[in-house]
């Protein structure tokens, strides 16, 4: 067992160790339980290493499967993911991930082999400058080309990974390294002279200022985000929603940090999101902006969101203040610090005709769909899942119109429940994301909510369901269409498809006369396909077919994957379009 | 406004550091005007002189961003501060017996050092703040300038302006 260094494989001289048995050891110290991994030739000497550790080893079928499975292990646990691949395209393989990871605040470590450093800048087979390439979308990354380094460099990547706000760090091990041998020296603790993030707290002073915004308010509205799940301050949160009575819109990567169930909850906000937490938003004279960044996708056009408000931003990252919209009070503070000493002094408000005002909207404008008979509707497939799990399935997507749809119809209580590709919006998140969630909550219900499109570029994860006995479910909402382009299309684009449609081009015509193609038309046959990977698969096309069909597929033991299949002909509402305001907000 | 910015950066003395930060102003779609680099009284820490342009919002954000960086030790708009700031340059200009002595009459008044001279052309090494050596550029071109080499701005904050 390599977490005793004597009895590793490596060396002749007492405590001595090779390259590769120091980072797994490393990795051992670390905490780290599960590893995602593709092995090659830079990288098999650390594999050699990992079958004598104690380390679960997952197998994905391609880099890409594997990196996002280490974000859904870490977006569902909270701890940092850790991934490996081989140099040149393995390595190459992992960027959309790392910049997915960088997008989202993911904590995530990523080690890949590189070639000797003999041979480094000469072309060598699969070689790749990593490091040059992965430098802007890292938090941080490493070339260790000392092996007395590896301890330091693991132990600082997991530090800079999981701190302040957690992004990846990729750390790259060339071959004669990790063949190398010498006397390791672990140490305990880490310092890193310029990066010093525990320190970031709100004063006493700027807490005061905040309380007493509130006070003045009489239209108060808080805007939650990720960074609430990051910094695992939900409950803070809660306490804090429920002693002012402040109404809560949450981002995409907020889903969950307040119940969404809750009476006091406003859904989803931005271009996708309800249309009175939109309209909140712009009826507010204090926003609490807590653990966002002001993304696009939420603002929409920058100067008239939040026009009429004073904006209090809140965020562990001092770059993120001002960055696109100027706070009236800017904060950098760890969130859940700053929550604790606001529930400390604030006091109940009465924001009673504001909250009245809210309902109207909330009454008038519902998240809502015009269901119908004969056809399984996308979010109806939802809504029945959600029913049918009751509400508390660990939920993953790719990306696209079923993404938004699971957001706005699968409401969550709870952080941690929400697997998604949020900033990057990276197609092929879904399945690879809630296999990783599997392997931190065992027991718990994972359902990868994806398209047909999105499913597609990770299909090959079936094979590391099956291999692994990963009971991961899987709900394909298929529409033959990369749905939420052929959306834009339809609405800005006079319904021109542009390379749109994704089934078979010999039954297109079929598609464009039926809102439902006959069952031999779909492309590809994904139950065939499941059935290739040894799991367990049907597809559902009547309406009266579908609950069944969940039925089958969440009290199944091992891994399913039911295709649903859903008209191309929904359009995800309400919606604002690109760079315009919720007074263009469209709901039909 | 957009306006000049001297920013000073300390940073650990690593390979690749360099391409972190140049990387940096490129993917944000900033500009730099100048970059110089180099170790200081402590061997472990580089020293970077960035002047970048842009209004105060940009450079808020570049301030920032460069701070983000795992590497970067300390950053300071120095502009924001009483400062002295030095360029270096060397410039070859086509001279013969008689323009010589009027170019080295030109060198003088800059308090330039003529490096080098050959029969028609001489090597003039001048150092100090943007304008000076845009001002001796100025008076050299009428006589034929072949060649410019130039470091970019280095700079410290004056500790006279503080005590």
């Amino acid at each position: 067992m390599a977490s005793n260094p004597q009895t590793t494989a490596s060396g002749s001289t007492p405590g001595e160790m090779s390259g590769a048995d120091i980072l797994v050891e490393s990795l051992i110290r670390e905490g780290v339980e599960v590893l995602f991994g593709y092995p090659g030739g830079a990288s098999m000497e650390m594999h050699q290493s990992l079958t004598r550790s104690n380390i679960q080893v997952v197998l994905c079928r391609h880099e890409q499967g594997e990196i996002f499975a280490a974000e859904g292990y870490a977006k569902a646990s909270g701890k940092v993911g850790v991934c490996m691949a081989t140099s040149g395209p393995g390595a190459t393989n992992l960027v959309t991930g790392l910049a997915d990871a960088k997008m989202d605040s993911v904590p995530l470590v990523a080690i890949t082999g590189q070639v000797s450093t003999a041979v480094i800048g000469r072309d060598a087979f699969q070689e790749t400058p990593i490091i040059e390439v992965t430098r802007q979308i890292t938090k941080h990354n490493y070339l260790v080309d000392r092996i007395e380094d590896i301890p330091r460099v693991v132990k600082e990547a997991f530090f800079i990974a999981s701190s302040g706000r957690p992004g990846p760090v990729l750390v790259d091990i060339p071959k004669n390294v990790q063949q190398s041998v010498c006397v390791p020296d672990f140490p305990e603790t880490v310092s890193i002279r310029s990066y010093t993030p525990n320190q970031l707290h709100a004063s006493r002073a700027q807490i005061q200022e905040v309380a007493q915004a509130i006070l003045e308010s009489k239209r108060p509205l808080i805007y939650a985000g990720g960074g609430i799940v990051t910094a695992d301050a939900s409950e803070e949160l809660r306490e804090f929603a429920r002693k002012t009575r402040i109404p809560v819109a949450q981002t995409l990567m907020g889903l969950g940090v307040f119940p969404q169930t809750d009476p006091q909850s406003l859904q989803m906000l931005g271009m996708h999101g309800s249309v009175y937490a939109n309209y909140a938003i712009n009826h507010a004279d204090l926003l609490l902006a807590f653990g966002v960044r002001f993304d696009d996708r939420v603002t929409g056009k920058l100067e008239e969101f939040c026009k009429h408000g004073r904006i209090v931003h809140i965020d562990i990252d001092p770059s993120e203040i001002n960055k696109n919209k100027v706070a009236h009070l800017p904060i950098v503070s760890d969130i859940k610090y700053a929550l604790q000493e606001l529930n400390s002094i604030v006091v109940p408000g009465d924001y009673q005709v504001w909250c009245d005002e809210i309902e109207t909207w909330r009454e008038k404008h519902p998240f809502t769909y015009k269901d119908v008979e004969d056809v399984i509707l996308p979010q109806y497939a939802i809504e029945m899942l959600y029913k049918m799990t009751d509400g508390k399935a660990i939920i993953s997507t790719g990306v696209g119109q079923h993404q938004m749809w699971a957001a706005q119809f699968y409401p969550f209580d709870e952080p941690r429940r929400w697997l998604t590709s949020g900033g990057l919006g990276a197609m092929g998140f879904g399945l690879p994301a809630a296999l990783g969630a599997q392997l931190a909550f065992p027991d718990a219900l994972v359902v990868d909510i994806d398209g047909d499109g999105s499913f597609a570029m990770n299909v090959q994860e079936l094979a590391t369901l099956y291999a692994e006995k990963i009971p991961v479910k899987t709900m394909i909402l298929n529409n033959q269409h990369l749905g939420m382009v052929v959306q834009w299309e339809d609405r800005f684009y006079k319904s021109n498809r542009g390379h749109t449609f994704i089934g078979d081009p010999e039954a297109a015509q079929a598609h464009e006369d039926m809102n439902i193609p006959p069952s031999h038309a779909i492309f590809p046959d994904y139950v065939a396909i499941a059935k290739g990977f040894r799991v367990p698969a049907e597809r559902a096309e009547r309406k009266e077919d579908l609950v069944p069909a969940i039925d089958r597929m969440i009290s199944s033991n091992g891994p399913y994957l039911l295709d649903v299949v859903v008209p191309y002909q929904e359009h995800v509402l309400p919606m604002i379009p690109s760079g315009m305001t919720f007074a263009d907000i469209i709901t039909e | 406004m957009t306006q000049k910015h001297t920013i000073s950066a300390l940073v650990e003395n690593h390979f690749g550091v360099l391409c972190r930060v140049a990387g940096l102003f490129s993917s944000r779609g900033f500009n730099i005007d100048s970059l110089s680099v180099g170790e200081t009284e402590d061997p472990s820490i580089s020293r970077m002189t960035i002047v970048v342009g842009g209004d105060d919002s940009v450079l808020e954000q570049v301030v920032k961003q460069l701070d983000r960086l795992i590497d970067v030790i300390r950053v300071i708009d120095i502009t924001q501060g009483a400062f002295v700031e030095r360029e270096l340059m060397l410039v070859k200009v086509k001279a013969d017996t008689s323009t010589r002595a009027e170019i080295i009459q030109i060198a003088e008044v800059f308090r330039a050092h003529i490096v080098d001279v050959c029969p028609r052309s001489m090597t003039i090494e001048v150092t100090g703040k943007n304008d000076k050596i845009q001002a001796i550029i100025g008076m050299l071109s009428s006589f034929g300038i072949e060649e410019i080499a130039r470091t970019g701005t280095v700079a410290l904050l004056r500790d006279s302006a503080t005590q």
